[in-house]
C-alpha cells in the first residue's frame, strides 16, 4: 500500500510542477503579444477582446455544465433519473433556450455596433501631439517605410516617437498583405492600387516586432520587422543620423529594391523621392515584378531563389 | 505536344515528395494487381463503379472521404512538426516553396475532398431510407456527381509527383494566385480539381433538394421529417445556392491565368478585393453546407441513445433553415481589416454573431433531450459529447472573432486557427466519425469494436486539444497562420506542446484503423441480425442491415414523427408484427457506366488543361460531352425485381425480426 500512496504522491507532485510551468508559460506568454498592449489602441482593442470574452463566458460554463449534468444524472444505470419517454416539448423551455442566446447576443451587438466606431482603423487619435505621417508600402518580401516629414525612407525598420500618435498610409506593390504590430493594437490590409488609414500610438519607449499578417509566398515568414519607439529627443536624433548615410531613395533605387528577396536586414535611405508614395499606390509605377526565376523553362514547378539572390 | 509537360515536373531533386509519390504509385499498383490477380474487376465493375444505388455511392464517397482525411492528416502531421523544428534561427526540414505547398493541400483536401465527400456520403447513404423511398431523384446524376469528386482528388494528388501543388492556401487569393506571381503549374492543380468535383457537388444538391420535395414515402409531410433529413436539406439549399459562386469565381480567377483577362489582376483595372468578396461570399456559407448535416447526425444520436424523441423538434427545423439563411449574409467577417469601415463592419459583426443564436438554441435543444432521458454513453454518445463541449468553446472564439475590433488583433492569427479547428474538428469531424459508429452496422451488417471505438474517442478529444489550446494561446502572442519558420522564441514552447498533441490525434487516428480491422475480424461476433442494433428510432433502422438494394419491400406509410418508433411499439405491445403485406413487383434504375466514364475525360480534360496540351483537352472534352449525349439516348432506364425476389428479402427481414420480438418477450423485457 505504502508504494502506492508514494507512487500517488508522486503523480500529484509531478501535476502540481506540471501545472505550475503552465501558469508560468501562460503569464509570461503574455508579455509581448496583443493583451500586453502598449499604446490605446491596443489597449482599447485587447479590453473588447476580454469583455466579450467575459460575457460569453457567463453564459458558456453553465451551459457545459448543465449538459453534462443532464448526461450524468440521467444516464441509463442511474434509477433515480425518471424517465419520461413522450417528453419533447415545453414552451417554456423552447422560450428560455431561444431569449438566452438572443438576449447574449443582443448585447455583444451592443459591443460590435460601439466598438467598431469607437475602434475605425482610419479614425484619427485623439492627441495634443500633431500626428508623424509615416508612409507604408509591402513589397516582396520586405517592408518599405517612408517618412514623407523627414524625407527619409527605412526597410524592414519601423522607429516612433513615443506618446506621439502616428498616421499610416498603407498600400502594396505587389500583393496582399498585412500590417501589423501586436502591442500597438489594430491590423490593416496592404492592397495594390488602394491607401488603406491607421492610426496607432506607442505610450513609452519600447522595442517590438511587427509582421505581414497575411501570407504573400515564398518570402513570407520573414517580412518581419522591428517597432522602436523611442523618445522624443532620440527620434530626433535618429532621423538625422539617418539623413546622414545612406543611398537616396529614387526610382531606380525602388526598382531594385521591388525585386523579390527575402530575409532583409533593416537598412535606411538618406533622402526620398517625394511623389514615390503616391506614385506606388496609384500604380503610376507598375507593380512589382513576380519571381524572375534563373532557369524559366522549368516545367511547372516555381523555382526559389531562396534569399539568395 | 505534351505543351508543358517534360521530365523535370518530376521532384527528382526533392526527396519528399518522390519517396511519398513511390510508396502511393507502389500502394495503388499493388491494390489494382491484388484486383486482379483475385479477377474482382468484373464484379467491381457491376456491383459499384457502375452503380446507381444511393446506399454504394454513400460508402464509395465516404471511403473517399476517409482515404483524403488521412492524406490531409499527413499534411497536419508535416505542417506542426515543421513549425515546431523551424524556431530560432533554425529553417526545419521544409523549405518555403515545399511547406505552402503542404498548408494549401492541407485546407483543400480537408475541406473539398475530405470533409465534403464524408459528409454528402451521409446523405447519400440516409436520405433516402429516412424519407422511406428506394432512391434519390436522378440516380445516375448521382453517381455522375461521385465521379467527378474522385476526379478531383485524383488531380489533386497527381500533383504529388507530376509539376506542384498550389503554394496560396487553401483560397487562392490574388493577385498572389495571378500568373505574374505564381507561374507554375499549382494553382492551375488547384483551380481544376476544385471545378470538377464542384460540378459534382451542386449536382448532388440539385439532386437532394429535389429528392426532398419530390421523393418522399406516403405520408412523410415535411414537418415528419427525421432531424438529418432536414439538415440534408438545408445543406442542399446552401449548395445550390452557393456552388454556382465558387464555380464563377474560379472561373474568372482562370480566364485571368490563361487568357490573360484582368478580373483580378493588380493592373488594368482588375480588382483583388472582388475575388475576396465572391470566395467567400460561397466560403461560408461552405462552413454551413458541412456543420448542418453534423447537427443532424447530433440530433440523431442525441435522440436515439437518450431513448427519447429530440426535444423542440420544430424549434429545431427553424433553428437550422434560420442560420441556412443568415450563412449566406455573414461572408465579410473574413476580412474586417480590410477597411470597408465601421457601418459595413457593424453589419457583417452582428449578422455573424447572429447565427450563434441559432447554434445556441440547438444546444440547448440536445441538452434537453436528455432531460427524463436513459442515456446511455455508448462510442457515438461519447462524440456527441465531446463536441458539445468543443462546439460551445470554439463558438466563444468564433463570436470573439466577429466582434471586429477583437478580431483586428487575431485575424489570421493561430488563434483564428484553432478557432475554425476547434469547429469544424470538434462539429464536423466529431460528427462524421459519431455518424460512422452509430450507422456501420446498417451499411456493413456488423457493429465496429466498442473499446477500440472508445479509445478512439479519448485520443483525438484530447489530442485535440493538446494541438489547439497552445494555438490559441500563440495566436493572442501575436503568431501569424503559414509561417514556414518561427522567429520569436516565446513562441517556441507552445509549438512543442501543439506538435505533441498531434502525435497524440495520430494514436486516434491509428486506433481507428485498428478498429476496423478488428471489427472485419470479428464480424461474426459483432453481427447485427435485426437491423435495429441501437434500439433506433427512424425508418432506416426498419430495413434489415444492410439493407436490400431495393431499401423496402413495400413503402411505409408514415403517421407520425418517429415512424419507426411507431412500428416498433405497436409490435412490442401486440407481441407480433404488422400482417405481411401484399408483395408486389419493383422498378428499379439500371446500373450506368456514364458516371464513370464522364469523370474519366473529365480528369484527362482537367490535366490537358493544367499542361497546356490543348490538343488533349480538346478530344476529353468531346468525350466527355459524348457520353452524355450517349446516356440522353437510352431506351432501358428501369427493370423490374421480380415479386418472388422481393417477398423472399422481406420474409427474411420478417423472420429477424420476429425472432427478435420472442427473445424479448423471453427475456420478460416485454410488458
Amino acid at each position: 500500500m505504502g508504494g502506492l500512496h508514494d507512487s500517488r504522491d508522486r503523480l500529484a507532485r509531478a501535476c502540481k510542477g506540471l501545472i505550475v510551468v503552465l501558469l508560468a508559460l501562460s503569464l509570461a506568454s503574455c508579455s509581448g503579444g496583443v493583451l500586453d498592449p502598449l499604446g490605446p489602441v491596443g489597449a482599447d482593442d485587447a479590453a473588447i477582446l476580454i469583455d466579450a470574452t467575459v460575457i460569453m463566458l457567463a453564459i458558456i460554463i453553465p451551459t457545459i455544465l448543465l449538459a453534462f449534468w443532464m448526461m450524468w444524472r440521467y444516464r441509463a444505470s442511474n434509477p433515480k433519473g425518471e424517465y419520461l419517454p413522450y417528453w419533447s416539448y415545453s414552451g417554456r423551455i423552447e422560450a428560455v433556450v431561444w431569449s438566452i442566446p438572443i438576449l447574449t447576443i443582443m448585447f455583444i451587438g451592443g459591443v460590435i455596433w460601439i466598438g467598431s466606431y469607437k475602434l475605425d482603423p482610419f479614425k484619427p487619435l485623439p492627441s495634443k501631439n500633431p500626428p508623424l505621417e509615416v508612409q507604408v508600402v509591402s513589397l516582396d518580401w520586405k517592408w518599405l517605410f517612408i517618412y514623407p516629414e523627414e524625407g527619409i525612407a527605412t526597410v524592414n525598420q519601423l522607429v516612433i516617437p513615443a506618446g506621439t500618435p502616428v498616421h499610416f498610409s498603407i498600400t502594396s506593390a505587389s500583393v496582399f498583405n498585412v500590417f501589423f504590430v501586436p502591442r500597438l493594437g489594430s491590423m490593416i490590409y496592404a492592397m495594390p492600387g488602394m491607401v488603406s488609414q491607421l492610426s496607432l500610438q506607442a505610450d513609452r519607449p519600447a522595442v517590438m516586432f511587427g509582421q505581414s499578417s497575411h501570407f504573400s509566398g515564398d518570402g513570407f515568414s520573414d517580412m518581419q520587422f522591428q517597432v522602436q519607439s523611442v523618445p522624443d529627443a532620440e527620434f530626433t536624433a535618429w532621423v538625422r543620423t539617418a539623413k546622414g548615410g545612406g543611398r537616396p531613395l529614387d526610382r531606380a533605387a525602388y526598382a531594385q529594391l521591388a525585386r523579390q528577396s527575402q530575409n532583409v536586414k533593416p537598412y535606411t535611405y538618406a533622402s526620398v523621392d517625394p511623389q514615390l508614395f503616391h506614385a506606388v499606390a496609384t500604380q503610376q509605377i507598375p507593380p512589382a515584378p513576380g519571381p524572375e526565376p534563373e532557369n524559366p523553362s522549368h516545367a511547372g514547378r516555381e523555382v526559389s531563389t531562396g534569399g539568395h539572390d | 505536344m505534351f505543351g508543358k509537360l517534360d521530365w523535370s515536373a518530376i521532384p527528382i531533386s526533392q526527396p519528399i515528395p518522390l519517396i511519398t509519390s513511390l510508396v502511393v504509385i507502389l500502394v495503388v499498383l499493388g491494390v489494382l494487381g491484388l484486383v486482379t490477380a483475385k479477377g474482382w474487376w468484373p464484379y467491381l465493375w457491376r456491383e459499384w463503379i457502375t452503380t446507381v444505388d444511393h446506399k454504394r455511392i454513400g460508402i464509395m464517397y465516404c471511403l473517399l472521404g476517409v482515404v483524403m482525411l488521412i492524406r490531409g492528416f499527413a499534411d497536419a502531421i508535416m505542417m506542426r512538426t515543421q513549425q515546431a523544428l523551424a524556431v530560432g534561427g533554425a529553417q526545419g526540414y521544409l523549405p518555403p516553396e515545399h511547406y505552402n505547398q503542404i498548408f494549401s493541400a492541407h485546407g483543400t483536401i480537408m475541406i473539398f475532398f475530405g470533409a465534403m465527400p464524408l459528409v454528402i456520403g451521409f446523405m447519400n447513404f440516409l436520405v433516402p431510407l429516412q424519407l422511406g423511398v428506394r432512391d434519390v431523384a436522378f440516380p445516375t446524376f448521382n453517381s455522375v456527381s461521385f465521379w467527378l469528386t474522385a476526379s478531383g482528388a485524383l488531380l489533386v494528388n497527381v500533383s504529388l509527383f507530376l509539376g506542384e501543388f498550389a503554394r496560396t492556401g487553401w483560397l487562392p487569393y490574388p493577385p498572389l494566385s495571378e500568373a505574374a506571381y505564381s507561374p507554375g503549374v499549382g494553382v492551375d492543380y488547384y483551380l481544376w480539381a476544385v471545378q470538377i468535383s464542384g460540378v459534382g457537388t451542386l449536382v448532388t444538391g440539385i439532386n437532394f433538394v429535389t429528392t426532398v420535395l419530390k421523393v418522399r414515402c406516403p405520408g412523410m409531410s415535411y414537418l415528419r421529417m427525421p432531424m438529418f433529413t432536414w439538415t440534408a436539406f438545408a445543406s442542399s439549399l446552401i449548395i445550390v445556392a452557393v456552388f454556382p459562386i465558387l464555380t464563377a469565381t474560379l472561373a474568372m480567377l482562370t480566364l485571368d491565368r490563361y487568357v490573360g483577362w484582368h478580373f483580378f489582376t493588380n493592373t488594368a483595372g482588375g480588382n483583388p478585393m472582388m475575388f475576396m468578396n465572391l470566395i467567400w461570399a460561397w466560403g461560408h456559407p461552405e462552413v454551413y453546407i458541412l456543420v448542418l448535416p453534423a447537427f443532424g447526425i447530433f440530433s440523431e444520436i442525441f435522440s436515439t441513445f437518450s431513448g427519447k424523441p429530440l426535444f423542440g423538434y420544430r424549434s429545431m427545423v427553424a433553428a437550422t433553415l434560420f442560420i441556412c439563411i443568415v450563412s449566406m449574409m455573414v461572408w465579410l467577417h473574413h476580412f474586417f481589416t480590410m477597411g470597408a469601415g465601421p457601418a459595413v463592419n457593424t453589419f457583417f459583426g452582428i449578422a455573424s454573431s447572429v447565427i450563434a443564436v441559432g447554434t445556441g438554441v440547438k444546444i440547448y435543444n440536445w441538452i434537453f433531450t436528455m432531460y427524463g432521458g436513459r442515456v446511455r454513453l455508448a462510442v457515438p454518445m461519447l462524440w456527441s459529447m465531446g463536441f458539445i463541449f468543443t462546439f460551445i468553446i470554439g463558438g466563444l472564439t468564433g463570436v470573439l472573432l466577429a466582434v471586429p475590433p477583437a478580431d483586428f488583433l487575431v485575424h489570421n492569427s493561430m488563434f483564428l486557427v484553432a478557432h475554425f479547428h476547434n469547429v469544424i474538428v470538434g462539429g464536423v469531424v466529431f460528427a462524421l466519425f459519431a455518424g460512422l459508429e452509430f450507422w456501420f452496422p446498417k451499411a456493413f451488417g456488423f457493429r465496429l469494436h466498442e473499446g477500440w471505438g472508445k479509445a478512439a474517442f479519448w485520443l483525438a478529444f484530447f489530442g485535440f486539444w493538446v494541438t489547439f489550446a497552445p494555438l490559441y494561446i500563440v495566436g493572442l502572442m501575436g503568431m501569424t497562420r503559414r509561417l514556414q519558420h518561427v522567429i520569436v522564441p516565446a513562441w517556441a514552447p507552445w509549438l512543442y506542446i501543439s506538435a505533441v498533441g498531434v502525435a497524440i490525434l495520430a494514436l486516434g487516428v491509428i486506433s481507428q484503423v485498428v478498429q476496423l480491422v478488428v471489427s472485419i475480424r470479428d464480424r461474426e461476433k459483432l453481427r447485427d441480425v435485426t437491423g435495429d442494433p441501437w434500439d433506433g428510432r427512424s425508418l432506416e433502422w426498419a430495413t434489415p442491415s444492410p439493407p436490400p438494394f431495393f431499401n423496402y419491400a413495400v413503402l411505409p406509410n408514415v403517421a407520425g414523427e418517429e415512424p419507426y418508433w411507431g412500428i416498433k411499439l405497436r409490435a412490442v405491445e401486440t407481441q407480433q408484427l404488422a400482417p405481411e403485406p401484399q408483395y408486389e413487383p419493383i422498378e428499379m434504375p439500371v446500373n450506368s457506366p456514364v458516371g464513370f466514364y464522364t469523370a474519366f475525360f473529365a480528369s484527362v480534360f482537367g490535366f490537358a488543361m493544367i499542361w497546356y496540351i490543348w490538343w488533349l483537352a480538346i478530344l476529353a472534352l468531346v468525350a466527355a460531352y459524348a457520353g452524355f449525349a450517349w446516356f440522353a439516348w437510352r431506351d432501358v432506364h428501369e427493370f423490374e425485381v421480380p415479386v418472388e425476389e422481393v417477398a423472399q428479402a422481406d420474409r427474411a427481414r420478417r423472420a429477424a425480426r420476429e425472432a427478435a420480438l420472442a427473445r424479448l418477450s423471453e427475456q420478460g423485457a416485454l410488458p
